[in-house]
Parts: structure tokens; sequence; C-alpha cells
């Protein structure tokens, strides 16, 4: 479970989240909606701590995040990521892109690391990739290589952020298929996405975000089909049409 | 400078002597050094046969040191029955020396120069020399023009091995004195800092001036 | 020619003490860029923490390796530590400066191979599990030696042609025991040519084996 307590950040003089609740269940999936520089970024990549916190609680699993007991590099192979930019690395094919941290970080054999890469970069389509650099893959292929690098952690969390922003819209459905491959798996997401229709099917909530706040949260359907709040209302119009 | 630090007003002024004799040298290596390396950029740059024939001077001019080219050339012309004084030995040596580096950054700065731009230019009528002084020459100047400065902070470093043919400039100054005095350190710091002030702030005026230039 | 006669039967006897100094020549190149690359690296690690005291410290070392003669470094190392009472030998004097110089030149080149990685690659390393020692070792070190391969290796040239100053302190690297050498025959001309020849096959070994180390292990990425 991850558990947000009244967050609160701000870039220097820039308040950019104005007090955050929020709660996800093991096996939830979530999506994040609302327009550019409203903070769901930020907020994501406070989860596992990549940024600092100036105020509030987040705590996965009962782990307190921001607790300077708290062990982030363990904490962050429960929390897979994967942002907008691609960020594969370059100097490393497919399959050692996949490979590295479990054996680097947990100190797997470079054997089973190797059979783990190749299983879990079939799994999200690119088995027959393994030995390409990332400068050979399309966009698509290198987010979804993004995805199997997080999963081969084995993590109970992942967060994705506007995976499909930078891509062609040729190439979005085979990343938006692999997220939901992995709903049918049962895995915890949460999902930063302008995909409304895909938020609309694939998640069990939707959170509208609006000037570091949570506008309105509630179930998939009713907040893309019949938004409560004006401000909601008014932001799917815009990226409806 | 008294007693205590063990150098006299004759050992500083033999300093000063040999600073002049770095900053006479670095100067005439420069300017001849340039004068030939324009001339040699621009040839090997239009003439592939030039580029040829020269490739064997520059590769062997970057791929030994330079000490040993100052040697091979004194003895060579003291061979050949024509020796020279020191400071002309060192003053040809070094401006070869440049002049190779400087024909290859004025190599790279033409070829910087696009050639649709240079067409351009010929098709609106000018002739080769009016389309070099209009066109060509500033853009590539504004390539040259830092790695220049750079190769300029080099040459006055190099400088200093001009001291083992004899030619008694700021470094070697100051080792005939380290061994006269014991006052190594200070005679060390001292010619050091010499060096710095000239280069730390020619290199920094490049380093600013090569940001402007890439914006 | 000129009335002279050349005696290359004299350099060629001396041969093996060339040889050994092309050893000694070798030796001080590859350690100054072994060392010169790790010091490098701290340093232009150093400097990324701008306003830190480690960071003036890299900048003043950077500062002075560029915009001093190498043999006046040389020449600290030798006399100046002497002075002070620690004698080096010779060996040690030149490897220490030429090491110190090349890490001044090595660091700044790193410095543009750093801005060249994405603060994305960091984020993306860190959310792996992986801590900023492994994020740097696996990540970001890899990709700045695969950018600056060519100024590094640009870099060991000068590190060769610099060990020719260990003459200058009676060091016998090829210069000085090319210099010892003559100095019974005063065949300067004829050694020196056979000298300058040996570096000229030497530059030509590095750079080849650079470009094979280049094609068999940085292909692919960028
Ligand atoms: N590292 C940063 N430094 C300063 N300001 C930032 C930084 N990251 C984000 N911001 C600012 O915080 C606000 C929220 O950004 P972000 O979380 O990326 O929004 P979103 O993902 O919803 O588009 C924006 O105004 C952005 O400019
Ligand atoms: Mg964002």
């Amino acid at each position: 479970m991850i558990e947000i307590k009244n967050l609160q950040k701000s870039f220097g003089q820039h308040h950019v989240i104005k007090g955050i609740d929020l709660t996800i269940d093991k096996g939830e999936v979530l999506c994040l909606i609302g327009g550019s520089g409203s903070g769901k970024s930020t907020m994501l990549q406070c989860i596992n701590g990549l940024h600092s916190i100036d105020d509030g609680k987040v705590l996965v699993d009962e782990i307190d995040v921001f607790d300077k007991a708290t062990d982030l590099n363990k904490l962050r192979e429960k929390i897979g990521i994967v942002f907008q930019q691609y960020n594969a690395f370059p100097h490393l094919s497919a399959i050692e892109n996949v490979a590295l941290s479990p054996r680097v970080v947990k100190g797997m054999k470079r054997k089973d690391t190797l059979d783990l890469a190749a299983k879990h970069l079939e799994h999200v389509g690119l088995g027959d990739k393994l030995n390409h650099y990332p400068s050979q893959l399309s966009g698509g292929q290198q987010q979804r290589l993004a995805i199997a690098r997080a999963l081969a952690m084995e993590p109970e969390y992942m967060l994705f952020d506007e995976v499909t922003s930078a891509l062609d819209p040729e190439l979005v459905g085979e990343v938006l298929d692999t997220m939901r491959m992995l709903k049918d798996e049962g895995m915890t997401m949460i999902i930063v996405t302008h995909e409304i229709p895909f938020a609309r099917e694939a998640s069990d909530r939707v959170a509208f975000f609006d000037q570091g706040k949570i506008c309105e949260i509630g179930d998939a359907r009713q907040v893309i089909n019949d938004p409560r709040e004006l401000r909601t209302r008014q932001f799917l119009e815009r990226v409806l049409h | 400078m008294s007693a205590y630090s063990g150098l006299s007003w004759s050992d500083l002024l033999f300093l000063l002597d040999g600073a002049g004799k770095t900053i006479l040298l670095t100067a005439l290596a420069t300017l001849f050094g340039t004068v030939l390396g324009i001339a040699l950029g621009w040839l090997r740059d239009s003439s592939r046969l030039v580029g040829w024939i020269v490739a064997p001077y520059v590769d062997v001019t970057r791929s030994v040191p330079l000490i040993i080219q100052f040697v091979l050339f004194n003895s060579f012309i003291a061979i050949a029955g024509y020796p020279l004084n020191p400071l002309w030995s060192g003053t040809i040596v070094l401006s070869s020396y440049m002049g190779v580096f400087t024909s290859e950054v004025v190599q790279a700065g033409l070829q910087a120069v696009r050639p649709e731009l240079r067409r351009a230019g010929r098709s609106l009528g000018m002739g080769y020399w009016t389309e070099m002084r209009y066109v060509t020459a500033p853009l590539a100047l504004r390539v040259v023009f830092p790695s220049w400065i750079g190769l300029v902070i080099g040459l006055t470093k190099d400088s200093a091995l001009v001291g083992v043919i004899g030619y008694i400039e700021l470094l070697r100054a100051s080792q005939i004195l380290i061994n006269r005095t014991n006052e190594a350190i200070l005679i060390l710091l001292g010619a050091g800092l010499f060096y710095f002030i000239i280069c730390y702030p020619i290199s920094r005026y490049s380093q600013t001036l090569e940001r402007k230039l890439k914006q | 020619m000129f009335g002279y006669s050349f005696h290359w039967r004299t350099v060629w006897q001396e041969i093996p003490q060339l040889a050994e100094g092309a050893i000694v020549t070798l030796q001080i190149a590859v350690f100054s860029m072994l060392i010169g690359i790790t010091l490098a690296v701290l340093l232009a690690v150093a400097r990324r923490n701008e306003g830190s005291i480690a960071s003036r410290l890299a900048s003043v070392w950077i500062e002075v390796a560029r915009n001093t003669p190498c043999l006046l470094q040389i020449y600290l190392a030798y006399f100046g530590l002497g002075a002070l009472g620690i004698n080096i030998s010779s060996y040690a004097a030149v490897l220490g400066a030429i090491a110190f110089n090349n890490a001044g030149y090595l660091a700044e080149i790193l410095r543009g191979g750093f801005n060249s990685i994405s603060q994305t690659q960091y984020a993306a390393a860190h959310s792996l599990g992986m801590n900023s020692f492994r994020v740097y070792s696996y990540v970001v070190l890899p990709q700045v030696f695969r950018v600056t391969f060519r100024p590094i290796m640009n870099q060991s040239m000068w590190a060769l042609l610099n060990t020719s100053l260990g003459m200058v302190i009676g060091l016998k690297e090829l210069t000085g025991a090319t210099q010892f050498a003559q100095s019974r025959s005063f065949r300067t001309f004829e050694f020196f040519l056979v000298a300058a020849a040996m570096y000229y096959v030497i530059a030509k070994i590095i750079l080849g084996l650079a470009a094979l180390v280049q094609w068999r292990f940085l292909k692919g990425g960028r």
C-alpha cells in the first residue's frame, strides 16, 4: 500500500504540490490526469524519493520514504518507474540494460541475470531484440525496454510518467498494451497519462490534478464520463476535442 | 630580495632577462608560425595534392617530441655548416611546430564553412579572392580564433624547451639559478606564476569567446 | 652530403640502450595516463559540486596543470620537493608530474563528457535501486569514457611526448638514453634521428591499439 499524507513540495519560491492525500491499495491501478505543470511528475518522483519534500509523509508498505533511517536504494527495488523521456542506457544492449541492476544491486549471478532479462524482454515483446542497442530501437520499443528493465527488479509497484507522450502516434498502442497486460497480471500501478480513453478503460480510479492539488478522484468511469467538478469537466473537454 | 632568500638583485635581473627572452621567442614564433600555418592550411584545403605532400611533415611534427625536433634541427644545421644562434634555431623550430598546428585549425575552419555558402558567394559574381575575403575567411575565423589562442598558450609553455639548445629563457635561467642558490621553491613558484599570469587570462578569454561564438 | 659522413653503425651498437629507454618511456606514458585518468575522474566529480572546497581545489589543480609548462611541473616535483627535503628519483618526479599534468587536461575533457549525459540517466539508474557509486561506475562513467575516447587518446599522445622532458633531469627514458648514448661519439644527429623514428613508431602503435579498443569494446550505443 502507498499512502501519501498532506504532501507539500516547493522548488525554491515555487509551490508545486499543495497538500496531497492519496492512498493506493495493493493491486489497484490509478491514473493521474491533469494539465501540464500541475505537479503530477513531481508527486510521482516523491514516491520513490527522487525528490525531497517539504512537509507531509509518504509511506510505502508502511516504510517512511523520507525517514533518514530508510534505505532508499532498498526501497526503490520495490518501486519501478518509467519516464516520459527515453532513458535506456545507450552504452548497453537491450539485454544488458535489463540485466544490469539485478546483477549490481541484487548481486545475482551474471548468467541468471541474462536469463531473467531475456524472460522480461520476451514478456514485453522484445524477444527478438535482445542484442540491439537503444539507438537501434524505435521509441515504443525503447519504452517497452524501460518497462522490462524496471520489471526485472521484481517491483511491487510500477509508476508510469507519461510514457507515451514522446511517441509517434502509431507507436502508442504497443506501450498501452504492455501496461494493460501488467494490469491483468495484478500489478499495482500509478499511471500519469494523457490517453483519456485508456485511463477510463484500464484503471480502477482516476485522479484529476489541478495546480498542485487533487481536484477530483473517484471511479474511472465516473470521473471521465460524468465529472463532478467544473475544472475536471473543462480539462476533459479541452483534451478530448 | 635580501640575504635570507639567498637571491641577489643580479639573480633577479637574470630571471627577468629570461622572462623577456621567453616573450621574445614566443612572439617571433607566433608571428612566423601563424603566417606559415595560414598559408599551409589554405594550401591543404584547396589542393589535395599539397595535402598529400605535406601530410608526412605534419604527421612527424605531431608525433615526435619537440625537444628532439630542437636537437635534430640544431645538429642538422651544424652538419650543414650553417650554425645559427639559439634564438634563431629556436624560432625556426617553434615556428614550424606552430605552423603545423595552426594549419590544422585553419583547415578545420575552412572546412566548417559550408560549400553551399561558398558557392553562393561565387554565384553572386564574386571572384575567388572576393568570396574568400568577404564570406569564407570571416566565417572560418570564428572557428579558428579560439583554437588559435589555445595554440599561442601552448607555444608560450613550449618555449621553455628551447633551453635544451642553450637559449637561456625563463625556465633555463631558473634551473641555472636553482643549481647556484638552493632557492628552488621560490624560483620555481616565481617562474610558474609568470607563465600562469600570461596563460590563464588568455585561456579564460578564449573559453568565453568560444562559448559566445557557439551561440 | 655537406662533407659529413653519417655513422649509423655507432647508433646500431647502442640500440639496446635506446630500447631500454623506450621501455621507460612507454612505462611512464602508460602509468601517467592510468593515474591521470583516475585523478581526473575525482577532479571532475569534485568540480560538479560547485562552490565546495573540493571543487575549488580541483579548479586550482586543473588551471595550474594547464597553464604552466609541463617541464616546470617536473622541476617542481624534482627540485622543489628536493628543497623540502623530500628527495624522489627522477623517474618518480617525471611520472608524478606528467600524471599531475594529464589529470588537469583529462578532468577538463571529462567535464565535457559529464555535461553530455542527461539528468534522466541518473534518475533512471537511481530508481533501479543503484547507489551513487554504482550509478557512476555502471551508467555514467562508461558513457563518459565513450564520448571522450578520442580526446583521451589524444592526451595519451601528449603524455608520450612529454616523457621526453625526463632527459632534462637526467632520466634515461628514450630521449635521455639517446642523449647519454650520443655523448660518447657525438653523433648527435644520427642518434636523435633514430630516437625520433622510435617515438614515431610508438605513437603509431598506441593509436593502433586505441583503434582496436574502440572497435572491439566501444561499439554500439553512442
Ligand atoms: N527540478 C525542478 N526544479 C524547478 N522546478 C521544477 C522542477 N521540476 C518541476 N518543476 C516545476 O514544478 C511544476 C510541476 O511540474 P511537474 O511535476 O513536472 O508537472 P506535470 O508533470 O504535472 O506536468 C512545474 O511548474 C515545473 O516547472
Ligand atoms: Mg510531467
